[in-house]
């Protein structure tokens, strides 16, 4: 019902077409020119929420941009969540960093895609959930798993290709999975992500009605401005808004789907619009803002555990290095890299925080010092580490080995002592 | 190295023998014989999954079944319930349910609807729309969405409307299903049922007749199972969802309607285990699903020929039970597969180099391997009767076999 009202109210409603001016640069501007937005807006589309199916507009603390500050001159975070943040963000970034030293250098190898520039979406999102609470990433996925809390070591080692990986060295780059910190991949095509997080938020739903366990578990789904073209989004917000599934679908549009821009690839540039037809909020928010996107991952994060359903959050963000190691970025125009890189969201923290007197500069060096300190000892970590055995070939090809079948001898293959060290007869 | 294999097999074949003979004779006087093993096998298999019984004597039953007719035409009189294959496939996924708070269904029109072949017939109103979930017809993403909840704790079965329609969860079955458990390092299963009709049924047009085990079987992780009875359908229906591996569960179109006596007693098979059809001298013929019954079919007439074959329903497709095959060869020391999947690189191919590769001293004759054609499959009736192997064209190749 809910998305009936927002399909037929929002073109006609004058407020809904004000909004849509302001907040829609998308239309105006000529394909390529940045995107640009001045905070967070919402799109909600449910009647129950909006009187008369009137969407709503939010705008959070104005952090970056150059705009007069809306709202109090208050800081909008703690100096312990500040610290949290910053600690958090340049974790991602120093880590990424390291990674592309490592590669040249031949430690790891295959497609490594880095985040560097998009640190304040899984900052934003992932700091504020719950150990219990679970996180599908794609290809992309180093730093979703280090927000997470998985150890920059055991991530490390695991690009190392190591058995101290996160994955015992079976993963790789772009399947990040640990158990611990509900992490479940990790997904390395477009789109197949997201219908495993509409599952595990499925879970949290089957635990609370049928297995009445007191359960408010919230997945978040992360996935690039690409994948909104692909059918299984489509497919998977239809299915979460039916059930009213308690995830958060997160856009993380960076303008290129490697070498395609965005532009080039939708019929329609502004991704957050695609919610409301579903019966799903759409909210955007500036990615390069860790504090909007906070603010607008806290809504969402609280309306999928109070059980009110799904929310689908685009966050305009940008990559400041290729697709993966591997492409040499020459396609992209300089003056957008440029721009983009200006609105760097690590330096825009520092400065917010610095502004706001939040924390003296020293205790941010002290954490970037840490964290030097920490990647260090990560690759120290990954390196010293030995490489899987032999005998680790065959050992989680099935969960239960058995699947292994019967060999000639009438036993289970996986009975036999030397099972592991020979090749997979099944 | 070959020869310490083939003494060792000889070895545990004469044991076999033995108890073959022995258990044999048993059985044959036992009044209510077939039911009556049946359920010895139950309760072994039982014991067997606390993993008390060593190996081979799980799989003795299979060796020493006894030349009874299988076609289940029980007399009133006897213990158990009678049912069709499609009621077998809900009776043992209801009890699943009952017994398993996780176990759920999503699919299809598995709820309100019941199903298309009545597997979940008054689920929903049993267990609620939660645990029997009617999805959107988007085979990739609730695919995808069973593996998200596996994952997560609950046990799915996902029901495919037709398993024709899996090929559009293919990527979610292959990437997902079958490596996720790997690629995590073992952290995460995937314990999720996969099943739906297949195969060639009646005129139904070449996407609605697909025969995909060949498709399957490559993929890592994957296990498959096909039902044929009533009674491996329930028995197999249970040990699909207890398994932590993901298993693709082939039921076949035409079979729904079989009937057969089951036991009244709760029993579990073992997913990896072939299933004795009919125990013989001569030839080895290895089937499973409908390939079954034409293969029976032939068998009456073969018998009457004079021939002795003998019939092994592999069941599982993905591992092969090598041990049962193997015992049968080192007997009969000829082979005819027939089979309803493609002849290119299907289950055919691949059960003929396993037993190339593992029993190749036992064979007299090249292995003969009977598949359906290469073919969409027509619609046409005379052209889609000639797609699959017909009991005529077992009969030619047993002859030609035996010669």
């Amino acid at each position: 019902m809910s998305s009936f009202s927002a399909l037929k109210i929002l073109p006609s409603h004058p407020i809904a077409g004000e909004h849509r001016r302001h907040s829609s640069p998308f239309h105006a501007a000529p394909a390529g020119r940045l995107l640009r937005s001045s905070g967070a807006n919402y799109l909600s589309s449910s009647s129950s929420v909006t009187a008369a199916g009137r969407p709503v507009r939010v705008l959070s603390a104005n952090v970056v941009s150059n705009e007069k500050q809306i709202g109090s001159a208050l800081a909008a975070i703690t100096s312990k969540e500040a610290l949290d943040l910053y600690e958090d963000m340049v974790l991602g970034r120093s880590f990424e960093d390291m990674c592309a030293q490592m590669y040249y250098r031949g430690k790891m190898f295959g497609f490594v895609h880095l985040y560097n520039g998009q640190e304040a979406v899984s900052t934003g999102f992932i700091r504020l959930l719950t150990a219990r609470d679970t996180v599908v990433s794609t290809y992309r996925d180093h730093v979703h798993a280090l927000s997470k809390g998985v150890p920059a070591r055991a991530v490390m080692a695991e690009l190392f290709g190591k058995t101290t990986g996160c994955c015992r060295g079976q993963g790789g780059s772009m399947h990040m999975f640990s158990r611990e910190h509900n992490l479940i991949g990790g997904f390395a095509f477009i789109g197949e992500g997201i219908p495993v997080a509409t599952g595990a938020a499925f879970s949290s739903k089957y635990r609370r009605e049928v297995l009445k366990e007191s359960c408010d578990d919230v997945t978040i789904a992360f996935f690039g401005d690409g994948t909104c073209n692909n059918g299984q989004f489509f497919e998977c917000l239809n299915m979460a808004a039916l059930w009213k599934l308690p995830i958060v679908f997160v856009v993380e549009n960076n303008l290129w789907a490697i070498g395609m821009s965005h532009f080039r690839a939708t019929s329609d540039p502004e991704i957050w619009k695609k919610g409301p037809p579903f019966g799903i909020p759409g909210a955007h928010v500036d990615g390069m803002d860790v504090l909007k996107v906070r603010e607008v991952a806290k809504d969402a994060i609280a309306r999928a555990r109070r059980g009110d359903g799904p929310t689908l959050v685009e966050c305009e963000t940008y990559r400041f290095r290729g697709h993966s190691l591997a492409d040499p970025d020459e396609l992209r125009n300089p003056d957008e890299k440029a721009r983009y890189s200006s609105r760097d969201p690590i330096a825009a923290l520092k400065k917010y925080v610095l502004e706001h007197n939040l924390v003296p500069e020293s205790e941010l060096k002290a954490i970037d010092k840490k964290i030097d300190e920490l990647i260090e000892e990560a690759v120290e970590f990954a390196d010293s580490s030995p490489a899987p055995p032999r005998s680790q070939l065959l050992e989680n090809v099935f969960a239960d080995p058995k699947g292994f079948g019967i060999g000639p001898d009438g036993k289970y293959r996986c009975e036999d002592p030397g099972f592991t060290q020979g090749t997979a007869q099944v | 190295m070959a020869a310490v294999l083939q003494a060792a097999a000889l070895l545990m074949g004469s044991q076999t023998d033995i108890k073959t003979f022995r258990l044999r004779s048993a059985l044959r006087s036992a009044p209510v014989r077939h039911e009556g093993f049946f359920v010895i096998r139950t309760e072994g298999r039982l014991s067997a999954t606390s993993g008390v019984m060593p190996r081979r004597a799980k799989l003795i039953p299979n060796a020493v079944a006894v030349k009874a007719d299988t076609t289940a035409s029980s007399a009133a009189s006897k213990p158990g319930h009678e049912l069709l294959l499609f009621e077998a496939l809900r009776e043992g996924l209801e009890e699943e349910m009952e017994r398993d708070p996780r176990v759920c269904v999503m699919g299809e029109d598995v709820g309100h609807y019941g199903g298309s072949y009545k597997v979940t017939k008054g689920f929903a109103t049993k267990f609620g729309d939660l645990r029997v979930l009617d999805t959107p017809i988007a085979e990739n993403s609730f695919t995808g969405m069973g593996i998200g909840a596996a994952m997560t704790g609950l046990r799915p079965v996902i029901e495919g409307m037709n398993m024709g329609f899996l090929l559009l969860a293919f990527n979610q079955i292959s990437n997902n299903c079958g490596m996720l458990h790997y690629t995590s390092g073992g952290q995460f299963t995937i314990p999720v049922v996969i099943r739906g009709p297949g195969g060639v049924g009646r005129q139904l047009g070449a996407e609605h007749s697909q025969r995909l085990e060949s498709y399957f079987q490559s993929i890592p992780g994957l296990q498959m199972v096909a039902c044929s009875t009533p009674y491996n359908a329930k028995g197999l229906m249970k040990a699909a969802i207890r398994s932590e591996n993901p298993v693709v569960l082939f039921e076949h179109v035409l079979l729904y309607n079989l009937k057969e006596r089951i036991p009244d007693e709760d029993y579990v098979l073992c997913l990896e285990e072939a299933e004795m059809v009919r125990p013989g001298e001569h030839v080895t013929i290895l089937t499973y699903s409908r390939m079954r019954y034409h293969v029976m079919q032939a068998a009456k007439t073969l018998i009457n020929k004079g021939y002795d074959p003998e019939v092994i329903d592999i069941r599982s497709l993905k591992p092969f039970d090598l041990y049962t095959i193997g015992n049968s060869i080192k007997k009969t020391h000829r082979v005819l597969i027939v089979e309803e999947c493609m002849r290119t690189g299907g289950i055919g191919a691949s059960l003929r180099s396993a037993i190339i590769d593992n029993f190749w001293d036992y064979l007299d004759a090249p292995i003969v391997c009977l598949s359906s054609q290469d073919v969409p499959t027509p619609y046409a009736g005379t052209l889609e009767e000639w797609t699959v192997v017909q009991p005529a064209q077992i009969v030619a190749a047993v002859e030609q076999l035996c010669k």
